[in-house]
C-alpha cells in the first residue's frame, strides 16, 4: 500500500504515566522498605538482647505454624466452594464456630462424666467427631436453604446472602448457648505438656494440631484426587453444565463440596479448642476472614495452596508483629496482630491476586 | 393435598417454633403487649410461623402456559396438618425441656421458657393451647387463598395497620399528646392497644382498603415515582407535604422519639452514601464504617479540647471542612488499591480496611493521637449562631441531621441523572463494555468511593457532636453490615428505598448499638437482621422499593422467563421457602 | 496520510498465536472488510486495536500516535469505537441512556458540576440528549420516539445491533470497528444494514472497518478486503482480487459449502 510511505514519523509513546499503577507501585515499594527496615530493627533489638529469646522465638514459630494449619483447614472450605460455585461463602467462619461450640458441649459433658481425665484420647476423638458432624450438617443445611435457590444468580447476590447467613448463625448460637465465653476443659495432667522431637521440645497440643492437619490434608488429597466423588467435584468445578451432561449429579456434588469443607472446618474447630480453649459465638469471625486470606494467598480454588497459604499467614501474623513492627519502634505490637493479617490480605491482592500457587477456577469464573 | 409435603413443612415449622422458644425469644418478646390483654409480640411471632409456612406452602407457582390446580379445601387441610404437626412437635419439645435440665448448655431452655410456652397455665392445658393455637394458625394460613383477592389484600392492610399502631405506640402517644383522650382510648394503661380500639382500627382500615382498592398503588407510583425525571403536580405537592412534615414533626415529638429519629437519619445518611457506592456504581464495600470513623475522629480531634496531641479547638463547621478533605483523601486511599479487583475480592478487602482502621485507632501505638480505648472526649457540639447544640437537645439536633440527609438526597438524585451517574450505571452493568464506550472506570470508581466517603464522614461529624465522645467500639464491622442491610432491604440504587429501609429497620429494630422502637427486640436484633437479609436476597433481591433500573431487571424476568427464572420457579415450590419467616 | 497504520501486530494467548505480524492500513473515508475463516484472529484483531488486550508486539499508529497498550477508554477518546460480535449493551439502561453514556468521553461535567447543576452542566446535558437523539435518528423511527425510554433488553435482536452501532457512533469516533454487524439478521434487515453502512461514510463521514461473514455484504460495501487466516494476513485488495486469489480460495473459499459465506 502506498499509504504506508506517506506516514510522517509518528510520535510513538509506548510508556504512559498511569496513576493507579504508580500508586500500586508506591505501595509495593513502601511495603518492602517498611518490612526491610522493621526486620533490621528487630535484628538489632535481638542482638541487643531485647525482645524474645531464641527459645521463645522457637515456640512462637511453632505455635504460628499450628495456628496457620488451622487457618489452612478452614481455608479449604472457602477454596472448594469458590472453586465450585464461584462465590465467597462468608458464613464459613460460622460453620467453624458451630463446630467449636457444639464440640464444647461434648467436651464439657465428657469432662463431667470423668472420661476426659480417664481416657483423653477417646474423648478428643469424640469431640472431633461431634465437631466435624456439626460443622458438616450446618454447612450442608446452609447450602440447601440459602445458596441452592441462588444458583446462577449474579455473583454478589450469594455473597450478600452469605453475610446474612453469617449473622443468623452467629446470633442463633448466641441465643441457644448464651453470649458468655465457654472454656474447654484443660488437658489432664497425665498428658505431658511438652514432647521432645529430635531434641526440640514442642508443646503437645501444638504437635497434635500439626499432626492432625497433615493427616486431614492427606485424607482430603486422597479423596479429591483418587475417588470417584472427588473426580465429580473437580468436574463440576470445571464446568457445571458439561459435568451435568456427563451424568454427574451436580446438586449432590455441590452438597459434597460443602460437606467436605464443613468437615475440615470441624477439624479446625478441634484445633481451636486445643490451642485456645475458650469459645463464644464470635469465635468464627476473625478466623473466617483470615482463612479467606489464606485461601487467596495460596490461590483460590487451589487446595494445596489453601493449606500453604494458611501456614504462611499463620507465620506472618504470628511473627510479623515482633519481627517487623517491633523493629519500627511500635509499642504493644501484639495488639496489631489482626491488622497485620488484614494488611497481608491487601498486600497479597496487590502483589499477586492469583495467589502463590495460582488460581484454579471453573471456566465461568475466568470470563 | 400432598401429605408428605405437609408433614415435612409441619416438622420444619415445629423446629422453628422450638428454636425461637429455645433462644428465649418468646419470653423476651412477650414483654411487648400488642393488643391488651392477650396478644403479645412473643405469641404473635410464635403463631405467625405456622400461619406463614401454611400460606407459603399452599402457594402455586404460575408459569406461563401451565395449568394450575385451583385453591380449595385441600389447601386448608394442608395448612391444618402443617399447624398440627408443628404444634405437636413444639409441645413435645416443651415437655422435653421441662423434664430434662439442659440449662447449663442452653441457658434459655429452662422453666421461664416452659412457663411462657404453656401460657402460664400448667403443662396439660398449656400444651393443648399451644398445639391448638398452632393448628388454628396453620388452618387459617391454608385458608387465606380461598378469600377473594380483593378482600384478602384489604384484610392484610387492616392487619398491617393494627400492628403498626401497636408498634408505634410511643410515637403516636408522643405525637398526639394534645389529644390525650384519643390516645387513652386507643392504648391500654400498661401498654398495648386496647382490644376494642384494635377491632375498630382493623374494621375501619379494612373497609377503607376494600373500598379504595387499587388507589394506593396509583398513589405509590406517584410518590415513589420521583425516580423519574418528569414529576407531576401531585408528586410535587406530596413532596411539599413531606417537607413540611419533616420540619414540623420534631417540634411535636418528644425527646425520646427525636433521639430515635436522629439515629435513623444518621443511618439514612450513611445508607445513601453506601447506596452510591453499591447501588449506583456496583462496588460492594463492606468497610464503609471506616469513613464514618474517619469523619468522627477528624471532627473529634479538631474540635475537642481534650484531644490528646492535636487540639486546635476549631468550631464544628470549620472542622467539617477539614473532615471533608480528609474523607476525600481516605476515599482515594481505600479506592485506589481495590480498583482493579474483582467484585468479591473488593468486598473482603474493604472489610479488611474497615477493621485495620478500627484496630489502629484502638492501638497503643496511636493512642497519643486518638486516645486508644478511651477515645476522645469533650467534643463540644455544633456551634450555631452563638449556641452549641449537641445530643442533649435532640429536638434541635435533629434539624442538622435532616439538613445533611437532605443534602445527601439532592446529591444522590442529581448524580443519578448525570454524566457521572450514567457512567456508574454502565460500569455496574458491564465494566469492559463501559471502558470500550469511553468511560474511564478508574475515575468513575474513585468518584463513587469519594462521594460515599464524604457522606459517611458527615454522619461521623454529626455523631461525634451528638455524643460528645468517640470510641472505636462504635465503628466495628457490624455498622458496615447493618448499613448494607438497610441498602439491600430498601432496594439497591433506590433513594426512597434506602430512606424507607433506614426508617423501618433502624427505627423499629435499632442500630448496632442503639435501641429502636421495640426495645424488647434488642437481644435478637442482629438475628433478625440476618434473617431479613437472607429472605430478601432469596425472595426480593431488588428491595422493598426497587429503583427504576432494578425494577426493569425484575420486569425483564417477568417478560422473558429466562433460564434463571425458570429455575427459580422450581425452587420456589421445592426448597426456597423452607426458610422460616 | 493513513488514518490507522498497524505494523507487525502480534498477540498470543498461551500457545495460541491469534495474531502473527499483521500489517494493516486504512485511509480516512475508506470502508474495509476483514474476512477469514473462524478462528482466523479477526475478533482478536479488533480486541487488540480497541485496547481490550494489549498487543505482544507491533505498533498501532492512529492519527500519528501509537495506541498500543493504552486503556480502552483512552483509545475510544482518541476516536476509535467498536461494536461486539455478541451484542453487549447495558441491558437495564434505556435506549437513550445507552447512547448518552457514549458521550462520556466527549463531555466534561464532573461531580461538582452535576451536584450543583451549573448552567454549563445543564447545557451539556441538553447537548448530550440532543446528540443522542440525533444519532438514533440515523436509524429512522426504529429507535426513536417511545423507544427512547425503553430498557435495552426489550429490543429485538436487530434493534440491539442497531443500538450498539448507535452507541459506537455517539462516541464521535473517526474510525468505527463493526464486528459482524449483520450476524443473526434476516435478509431484509441485512440489506437495510448494508445500506446504512454505506451511509455511515457518506452521511456521517466515518471510516469503517468491519468483520463480516456475509460475502454479499462484503462485496457491496467494501472498498478493500483484508483476509486473515491463523493470525496471518493472507491477502488484501478489492473484493474481486481477493475472491480470485488462489491462496484465499484454498484457505477459505476453497470449500464450496462456504463459498456463499456461511454464518459464524
Amino acid at each position: 500500500m502506498t499509504a504506508a510511505t506517506e506516514v510522517k514519523p509518528a510520535k510513538v509513546r509506548r510508556f504512559r504515566f498511569n496513576w493507579v499503577d504508580s500508586f500500586l507501585w508506591f505501595i509495593r515499594i513502601a511495603a518492602i522498605i517498611t518490612i526491610v527496615i522493621g526486620f533490621i530493627g528487630s535484628i538489632q533489638l535481638f542482638l541487643a538482647g531485647e525482645g524474645p529469646t531464641p527459645a521463645q522465638w522457637r515456640d512462637l514459630v511453632i505455635s504460628s505454624i499450628s495456628q496457620g494449619a488451622m487457618y489452612g483447614l478452614i481455608a479449604l472450605g472457602y477454596s472448594m466452594v469458590y472453586g465450585v460455585l464461584g462465590f465467597i461463602n462468608f458464613a464459613h467462619g460460622e460453620v467453624f464456630m458451630s463446630g467449636t461450640m457444639v464440640g464444647f458441649v461434648a467436651a464439657d459433658n465428657l469432662f463431667r462424666a470423668g472420661m476426659w481425665e480417664s481416657n483423653i484420647l477417646l474423648s478428643v476423638l469424640i469431640v472431633l467427631l461431634v465437631a466435624m458432624s456439626t460443622s458438616m450438617l450446618i454447612a450442608v443445611l446452609v447450602e440447601k436453604v440459602a445458596y441452592r435457590p441462588l444458583r446462577g444468580a449474579p455473583r454478589l447476590i450469594p455473597l450478600i446472602t452469605s453475610i446474612g447467613v453469617s449473622f443468623f448463625l452467629q446470633y442463633s448460637f448466641a441465643g441457644l448457648f448464651g453470649v458468655g465465653v465457654r472454656t474447654y476443659p484443660a488437658l489432664p495432667a497425665s498428658v505431658p505438656s511438652r514432647v521432645n522431637i529430635l531434641g526440640v521440645p514442642i508443646e503437645t497440643t501444638k504437635l497434635v494440631v500439626i499432626v492432625v492437619a497433615i493427616l486431614s490434608a492427606i485424607g482430603l488429597w486422597y479423596f479429591v484426587a483418587r475417588t470417584r466423588t472427588g473426580r465429580a467435584v473437580r468436574a463440576v468445578a470445571e464446568d457445571k453444565e458439561i459435568a451435568g451432561l456427563m451424568g454427574i449429579n451436580v446438586d449432590r456434588t455441590i452438597v459434597t463440596t460443602f460437606a467436605i469443607g464443613g468437615a475440615m472446618a470441624g477439624v479446625a474447630a478441634l484445633m481451636w479448642a486445643l490451642l485456645f480453649r475458650s469459645v463464644d459465638f464470635t469465635t468464627g469471625f476473625l478466623p473466617g476472614i483470615k482463612a479467606f486470606t489464606a485461601a487467596v494467598l495460596g490461590g483460590i480454588g487451589n487446595l494445596p495452596g489453601a493449606l500453604l497459604g494458611g501456614v504462611l499467614l499463620g507465620l506472618f501474623e504470628g511473627t510479623g508483629p515482633l519481627l517487623i513492627l517491633a523493629g519500627l519502634g511500635i509499642p504493644a505490637v501484639s495488639q496489631l496482630k489482626d491488622a497485620v493479617a488484614f494488611i497481608a490480605l491487601v498486600l497479597v491482592l496487590i502483589f499477586r491476586p492469583s495467589g502463590l500457587l495460582g488460581e484454579r477456577l471453573g471456566s465461568e469464573d475466568r470470563a | 393435598m400432598n401429605l408428605r409435603k405437609a408433614v415435612n413443612r409441619g416438622l420444619i415449622t415445629g423446629l422453628a417454633m422450638s428454636f425461637i422458644g429455645g433462644i428465649g425469644m418468646v419470653t423476651a418478646f412477650n414483654g411487648k403487649v400488642l393488643i391488651e390483654p392477650i396478644v403479645t409480640l412473643g405469641y404473635a411471632v410464635l403463631f405467625a410461623l405456622p400461619f406463614v409456612v401454611a400460606v407459603v406452602s399452599t402457594k402455586r407457582v404460575v408459569l406461563e402456559g401451565v395449568e394450575t390446580e385451583p385453591y380449595g379445601w385441600g389447601d386448608v387441610a394442608m395448612g391444618a396438618v402443617i399447624g398440627l404437626v408443628g404444634g405437636l412437635l413444639t409441645a413435645g419439645y416443651v415437655i422435653l425441656i421441662d423434664t430434662i435440665d439442659v440449662t447449663h448448655t442452653f441457658p434459655d431452655m429452662g422453666p421461664p421458657t416452659v412457663l411462657e410456652m404453656t401460657f402460664h397455665k400448667g403443662l396439660p392445658v398449656g400444651l393443648a393451647l399451644l398445639a391448638g393455637g398452632s393448628l388454628l394458625a396453620g388452618t387459617l394460613g391454608g385458608a387465606v387463598r380461598l378469600i377473594p383477592e380483593r378482600a384478602r389484600s384489604a384484610l392484610f392492610v387492616g392487619l398491617l395497620w393494627v400492628v403498626g399502631f401497636a408498634f408505634f405506640e410511643p410515637v403516636i402517644e408522643d405525637m398526639f399528646e394534645f389529644a390525650r383522650v384519643v390516645t387513652r382510648f386507643i392504648y391500654a394503661p400498661n401498654g398495648g392497644l386496647n382490644g376494642v380500639a384494635a377491632v375498630i382500627i382493623f374494621i375501619v382500615v379494612t373497609g377503607l382498603a376494600y373500598r379504595f382498592q387499587g388507589g394506593e398503588s396509583v398513589l405509590r407510583t406517584r410518590l415513589v415515582g420521583v425516580d423519574d425525571r418528569g414529576r407531576s403536580f401531585p408528586t410535587k405537592l406530596a413532596l411539599l407535604l413531606i417537607g413540611v412534615g419533616v420540619v414540623v414533626l420534631p417540634m411535636v415529638l418528644g425527646g425520646l422519639v427525636n433521639e430515635l429519629l436522629i439515629n435513623v437519619s444518621l443511618f439514612m445518611l450513611m445508607g445513601l452514601g453506601l447506596n452510591i457506592v453499591i447501588g449506583m456504581a456496583g462496588l460492594l464495600d463492606l468497610g464503609y464504617v471506616a469513613f464514618f470513623a474517619v469523619g468522627a475522629y477528624t471532627t473529634a480531634v479538631l474540635t475537642a479540647a481534650q484531644s490528646p496531641t492535636w487540639n486546635p479547638e476549631l468550631g464544628w463547621w470549620a472542622a467539617l471542612g477539614v473532615t471533608m478533605v480528609v474523607a476525600v483523601i481516605a476515599g482515594i486511599l481505600v479506592g485506589t488499591p481495590v480498583i482493579r479487583m474483582r467484585g468479591d475480592y473488593l468486598a473482603i478487602v474493604t472489610l479488611g480496611f474497615g477493621e485495620i482502621v478500627r484496630i489502629l485507632l484502638l492501638s497503643d501505638w496511636l493512642k497519643p493521637y486518638f486516645g486508644g480505648a478511651q477515645g476522645i472526649r469533650g467534643i463540644p457540639g455544633i456551634n450555631f449562631f452563638g449556641l452549641t447544640i449537641s445530643g442533649v437537645d435532640p429536638q434541635l439536633f435533629i434539624y442538622f441531621c435532616i439538613f445533611f440527609v437532605a443534602i445527601a438526597v439532592v446529591v444522590s438524585y442529581r448524580l443519578l441523572y448525570s454524566r457521572v451517574g450514567r457512567a456508574w450505571a454502565a460500569m455496574r452493568e458491564d465494566e469492559d463494555v463501559a471502558e470500550a464506550t469511553g468511560v474511564g472506570t478508574v475515575t468513575a470508581k474513585l468518584l463513587a468511593f469519594v462521594t460515599g466517603a464524604v457522606l459517611a464522614s458527615f454522619a461521623g461529624a454529626l455523631v461525634s457532636a451528638k455524643v460528645g465522645t468517640v470510641f472505636t467500639n462504635s465503628f466495628d464491622v457490624l455498622v458496615s453490615l447493618i448499613i448494607l442491610v438497610v441498602v439491600i432491604v430498601g432496594g439497591m440504587g433506590s433513594i426512597p428505598g434506602v430512606m424507607v429501609g433506614a426508617l423501618v429497620l433502624i427505627g423499629v429494630l435499632g442500630g448496632p448499638r442503639s435501641p429502636g422502637l421495640l426495645a424488647e427486640l434488642a437481644e435478637y436484633k442482629l438475628l433478625i437482621y440476618g434473617m431479613i437479609l437472607i429472605v430478601m436476597m432469596l425472595k426480593r433481591p431488588e428491595g422493598l422499593i426497587p429503583s427504576a433500573r432494578r425494577s426493569r431487571e425484575l420486569h425483564h424476568e417477568e417478560l422473558t422467563q429466562d433460564a434463571w427464572l425458570d429455575k427459580k420457579g422450581q425452587f420456589t415450590t421445592e426448597q426456597a421457602e423452607e426458610v422460616p419467616a | 496520510m493513513a488514518l490507522l497504520e498497524i505494523t507487525g501486530l502480534e498477540k498470543s494467548f498461551g500457545g495460541l498465536h491469534a495474531l502473527q505480524g499483521v500489517d494493516f492500513t486504512i485511509d480516512e473515508g475508506e470502508i474495509v472488510s476483514v474476512i477469514g475463516p473462524n478462528g482466523a484472529g479477526k475478533t482478536s484483531f479488533f480486541n487488540v486495536i480497541s485496547g481490550l488486550f494489549p498487543p505482544d508486539a507491533g505498533s498501532i499508529i492512529f492519527d500519528g500516535d501509537d495506541l498500543a497498550g493504552h486503556e480502552p477508554n483512552e483509545i475510544t477518546t482518541r476516536g476509535i469505537a467498536r461494536t461486539f460480535q455478541n451484542v453487549r449493551l447495558f441491558p437495564n439502561m434505556t435506549v437513550l441512556e445507552n447512547v448518552m453514556v457514549a458521550q462520556h468521553c466527549r463531555t466534561k461535567a464532573g461531580l461538582f458540576g452535576s451536584v450543583l447543576r451549573t448552567p454549563r452542566q445543564r447545557a451539556e446535558e441538553r447537548m448530550i440528549e440532543a446528540k443522542a437523539k440525533d444519532v438514533l435518528s440515523f436509524f429512522g423511527t426504529r429507535l426513536a420516539g417511545y423507544r427512547y425510554d425503553q430498557p435495552a433488553f426489550v429490543l429485538s435482536y436487530a434493534n440491539r445491533r442497531r443500538l450498539e452501532i448507535a452507541r459506537a457512533m455517539a462516541t464521535e469516533p473517526r474510525l468505527l470497528l463493526l464486528d459482524e454487524p449483520t450476524a443473526g439478521m434476516n435478509p431484509r434487515e441485512t440489506v437495510e444494514l448494508t445500506e446504512l453502512i454505506g451511509k455511515l461514510r457518506s452521511e456521517r463521514g466515518f471510516t469503517v472497518v468491519l468483520i463480516e461473514h456475509d460475502m454479499k455484504v462484503v462485496r457491496d460495501v467494501s472498498d478493500r478486503v483484508v483476509v486473515l487466516d491463523h493470525g496471518i494476513k493472507l491477502a488484501e485488495g478489492s473484493y474481486d482480487q481477493v475472491s480470485s486469489n488462489d491462496q484465499v480460495i484454498e484457505a477459505y473459499l476453497g470449500r464450496p459449502a462456504e463459498r456463499n459465506g456461511g454464518e459464524g
